[in-house]
């Protein structure tokens, strides 16, 4: 997801916890939530600091491939809607860096990690903008996939983070809908030359997608300590089956194919079956060699550099001012 | 309508209606050039929001263009399917954003004289434009109300800071004067009791300039040449690849539906 | 990197003559440019009338260990409660 392969630890039996962690565990059991400089075995802390990082570097990564398009975006309408939604985006890295700043790590700091590659971003923002109808086949399959990760979250076990994603999901609400009404609009009443472009989108981003919920459970060795801390509420594959099922008929009212021939109802299990994405390439993306990569580190690694004056300028009047303040009060007593 | 009743050269009012409204479309798509890239996450939503604000307004005065017009085009029409020549936006607005010290100071140059401008037309004798002119002036007072602070902290801030706005200042200066020529087309609206004459306005934004710059330890460019050019139609090279961009889809997919 | 911009955390009252409410944090330079952050970052929806901001490090906070005996002691008040009056349902709404 928007935190794929966050590396925890394997998760501890009663037996091998401290008192402390039993504690602290059945709290978790219990559904309560975890406030910031409360007693939080070391690993949670870290684990939460890499998933929360993560999470904030794809919301801020993510502004980029979309606002590509923003400049031209085909009506004024689309323009604002566009531009609101990346803002919104913006908006949601902050809180989420402000969530992970709880946890004693300041956000220049998780800012210079993501900058020197040692953190990552979802593999799914590394794949290009090409066409119009990506915008909207982002806004569908992406922030659908995010919205099916973060409404689980909403329950997770951290407070800050659980709080940040309540008001992420209440906001985000409408970046699906802005998504899949570009595509209503372009595959139902739009030329044929839009419907390709349509088509074009969905084979290009449907296995990114399902890339997105990270690989199956039985090769994910980080689910099951983060399960038992409530980090992570579900795991990839129920995820990745719920999406399938949900995109499936959207993409048929479209009348967009799938890009899959092994797709097929399965009544048996109450769900379709399908292929599964190349994890060569998911691992190739996530290792720095995707589509896109080196334009988004660059682009970020670039504002962040470029912008230092900026941020010190005002930093420095701020202290300037705090001075004068304080020579005034001295010559005032 | 209330034009009816209004005395006035219909070519002259849309061309000046295109005016405002292409000044906001242009300065917009320059200033939404940055969401994703600004230097810090809050400056990135709040520039966001100024583009925002600034789409809207285009869409306004955009609209009330083509329904002076009175032959069908919309606001999109207006937008999408003019090229460089038909726009008639200040040279201003297109300059290229350059550092972030520039887009600053541009948009600080232009709210001081648009918040003059929509104060005086809230008195328009056309009430469509008194009313779009009262919107407007509420988010552009907040424009100005931030951007003069943040030219003034970032004046007085450090060397290099100070250094890049006073360099932004005097490149952009001599875009400014055109705010304040009136040509014929400005003529036929002020006497039709629309707008005020744009060099009525230049005493306030004197003011609020020079206020603004003192305190920002920032000295006022003594060159007194001053380029002109958008508001009739001849621009600088920025604007064709500002339209390149802009109207892509609608030029290459004519007749689609988005 | 010493120009990292302090914390602050921003709390919002909304339309409705509510208590200002905790709604997130963000970081500025000072007070003043936090309250503009906070009109931009946090009201994009209409969501306030008045923001407080305050430095995050200036925040006195109850310690998590004294949780029980802050808290605790008003748990076994529970006649503070409306639930805890029954009330015949004669009576109606009270």
């Amino acid at each position: 997801m928007y935190a794929q392969m966050v590396k925890a630890e394997g998760a501890k039996s009663r037996e091998e916890m401290s008192e402390q962690e039993r504690v602290f565990q059945d709290r978790i059991d219990r559904g309560e939530k975890i406030e910031p400089k409360e007693w939080m075995p070391e690993g949670y802390r870290k684990t939460l600091i890499r998933q929360i990082g993560q999470h904030a570097h794809s919301e801020i990564v993510g502004q980029l491939p979309e606002g590509n398009w923003i400049t031209r975006a085909p009506t004024l309408e689309r323009k604002a809607i566009l531009l609101a939604k990346v803002q919104d985006e913006a908006g949601h890295g902050l809180y989420l860096y402000s969530a992970a700043e709880t946890l004693g790590v300041s956000r220049d700091e998780l800012l210079a990690l993501l900058h020197n590659g040692k953190m990552k971003y979802s593999s799914i923002f590394n794949y290009p903008t090409l066409n119009w109808a990506d915008i909207g086949t982002v806004g569908w399959l992406v922030d659908g996939a995010a919205i099916m990760n973060q409404v689980q979250l909403q329950k997770t076990s951290y407070g800050p983070y659980s709080r940040a994603m309540i008001r992420i999901c209440k906001e985000e609400s409408f970046h699906q809908r802005q998504g899949y009404d570009i595509l209503l609009k372009m595959c139902l009443q739009g030329t044929h030359e839009q419907k390709e472009m349509a088509q074009d989108a969905l084979n290009r981003f449907w296995y990114p997608s399902l890339m997105m919920f990270g690989p199956s459970d039985k090769d994910s060795v980080h689910s099951a300590q983060s399960m038992q801390w409530k980090i992570k509420i579900n795991t990839n594959d129920e995820l990745r089956q719920k999406f399938v099922d949900q995109t499936v008929p959207q993409a048929e009212y479209l009348g967009l194919t799938i890009p899959d021939p092994n797709l097929k109802w399965n009544e048996a299990k109450g769900g379709y079956d399908f292929s599964e994405p190349d994890w060569n390439e998911f691992f190739d993306v996530i290792n720095g060699n995707g589509p896109c990569n080196v334009e988004r580190m660059e682009a970020r690694v670039t504002a962040w550099e470029d912008g230092a004056w900026f941020r010190e300028g005002l930093m420095a009047h701020a202290k300037k001012q705090d001075a004068r303040r304080a020579a005034a009060r001295v010559a005032a007593e | 309508m209330a034009t009816a009743d209004i005395a006035v050269d219909q070519a002259a009012y849309f061309d000046w209606l295109c005016r405002l409204g292409d000044n906001c479309l242009v300065l917009g798509h320059r200033v939404s050039e940055w969401c994703g890239h600004s230097p810090v996450l809050e400056e990135d939503i709040a520039l966001a929001n100024t583009a925002l604000d600034l789409i809207g307004q285009t869409q306004l005065w955009l609209g009330l263009a083509g329904e002076v017009e009175g032959k069908g085009r919309t606001a999109d029409k207006l937008a999408y399917l003019r090229d460089a020549a038909q726009f008639r936006n200040v040279l201003l607005v297109e300059r290229p954003n350059g550092d972030f010290g520039q887009t600053l100071m541009r948009q600080f140059l232009f709210d001081a004289w648009h918040m003059e401008l929509l104060r005086a037309l809230q008195k328009s004798s056309d009430p469509r434009v008194a009313e779009i002119a009262a919107k407007a002036a509420k988010e552009v007072a907040y424009h100005l109300e931030r951007l003069a602070d943040l030219v003034i902290r970032l004046g007085d801030g450090t060397e290099e800071s100070r250094a890049r706005m006073q360099k932004a200042l005097n490149v952009l200066w001599p875009y400014t004067g055109e705010l304040f020529m009136a040509d014929a087309v400005d003529q036929a609206v002020v006497a039709a009791g629309i707008a005020p004459a744009p060099e009525s306005l230049k005493a306030a934004w004197d003011r609020t300039v020079a206020e603004v710059m003192a305190e920002a330890t920032l000295s006022l460019p003594e060159g007194t040449f001053q380029h002109r050019g958008g508001k009739a139609g001849r621009h600088t090279e920025a604007l064709g690849f500002i339209l390149a961009d802009m109207q892509f889809l609608q030029r290459a997919y004519p007749g689609g539906t988005w | 990197m010493s120009s990292e911009w302090p914390l602050w955390e921003v709390f919002i009252r909304g339309q409705h003559g509510l208590n200002h409410r905790h709604v997130g944090s963000l970081h500025a330079p000072d007070a003043e440019m936090a309250i503009c952050n906070a009109r931009d970052v946090y009201t994009r929806r209409n969501e306030g009338v008045s923001i407080w901001v305050v430095k995050s490090n200036e925040i006195t906070a109850s310690a998590p260990s004294e949780k029980g005996p802050l808290f605790e002691p008003s748990n076994s008040k529970i006649y503070r409660h409306p639930t805890f009056f029954d009330i015949p349902a004669e009576v109606g709404h009270m």
